[in-house]
């Protein structure tokens, strides 16, 4: 585990690597979720509005 | 004109749906199986011209990533040009939510290209051809980006970004193609001529695998951004409307 890690004395330049992999791709998609719920709310709040109008 | 039935958002968007966790499990798998073997199965040296070490598995992220930058741009460039020639909707959208994705990859082939230049060349950047073609690459995807946000009509946000994205295709084959060493043994602190037919058969095996997993993973983040994008433009018509009101439980 430790040789893993340590990457023969490369471990900081591997992992630096990897980790802005997970880091950048994992950031994506909970941004990605995140966006969704806004557009739906969004859209959600603007259709009430316009109900509202139409009823009125 | 069955092929055109796809190019309407109302259609694609339930699809689209369906394919991503198909996509995420693919790309999930893929990417572990290919980093375990990429980390176990792999010498932990490389000799010939130009001997590297442990440090050299920094290709296993940094060739797919450098590969799905260049990948995107031409899915980028293609959709747009299709957008221009039919004025199908969602061949903008298409563009549109592959650029994000395509800039992320570009950015993490120069983060992790950076990480090993400082242990394979003694420098964190060099102005190498295919180091600086790259980062114009990177410079292209904000520029597409941005131009398209600063234009307030869709319509011509989407012609005016997909002109700059198809001129900028001009540096696709500059950076495919930018290699200015052919004697490794001359000038090691550069980018070579890469001969994939020459490399340790664990390392091609497990690099590609990642590659696959990195391309299975740029459909996810594609198709969910796409489907944000479609439900924002296409905001006014009957199914978004039904499609809000029944995801919002009303």
């Amino acid at each position: 585990m430790s040789e893993l890690l340590s990457q023969g004395g490369y471990g900081f330049y591997v992992w630096s690597s990897y980790a802005m992999g997970l880091i950048l791709l994992v950031l994506e998609l909970a941004q990605l979720r995140r966006q969704r719920r806004i557009i739906l709310a969004r859209l959600g709040r603007l259709m009430r509005i316009q109900a509202g109008r139409g009823s009125r | 004109m069955k092929l055109f039935r796809f190019s309407s958002p109302a259609i694609f968007y339930p699809l689209a749906g369906k394919m991503i966790p198909w996509f995420a499990a693919l790309a999930a798998a893929t990417i572990l199986v290919g980093l375990f073997w990429a980390f176990f199965e792999t010498p932990d040296r490389l000799g010939g011209t130009n001997p590297q070490k442990e440090y050299y598995r920094i290709i296993f992220i940094h060739v797919p990533a450098a590969w799905l930058s260049m990948w995107i741009y031409l899915v980028v460039a293609a959709y747009c040009a299709i957008g221009l020639a039919f004025n199908t909707r969602l061949s903008f959208m298409m563009a549109n939510a592959a650029a994000p994705t395509g800039a992320i990859f570009t950015f993490l082939a120069l983060w992790t290209g950076a990480f090993w230049g400082r242990t394979s060349w003694g420098t964190w950047w060099d102005w190498d051809p295919r180091l600086t073609s790259e980062l114009i690459l990177l410079f292209l995807y904000i520029g597409y980006i941005a131009l398209h946000s600063a234009i307030d009509d869709q319509r011509r946000a989407d012609r005016a970004s997909a002109l700059l994205a198809i001129v900028g295709l001009v540096m696709i084959p500059i950076i495919f193609w930018s290699i200015n060493c052919p004697d490794p043994n001359e000038c090691a602190a550069l980018h070579q001529r890469s001969d994939m037919s020459n490399m340790e058969p664990n390392i091609l095996s497990s690099m590609l695998i990642v590659t696959f997993g990195f391309w299975m993973y740029s459909f996810v983040a594609i198709f969910m951004r796409l489907r944000g994008i479609i439900l924002s433009r296409e905001a006014d018509t009957t199914w978004v409307k039904e499609l809000v009101a029944k995801e919002q439980g009303q």
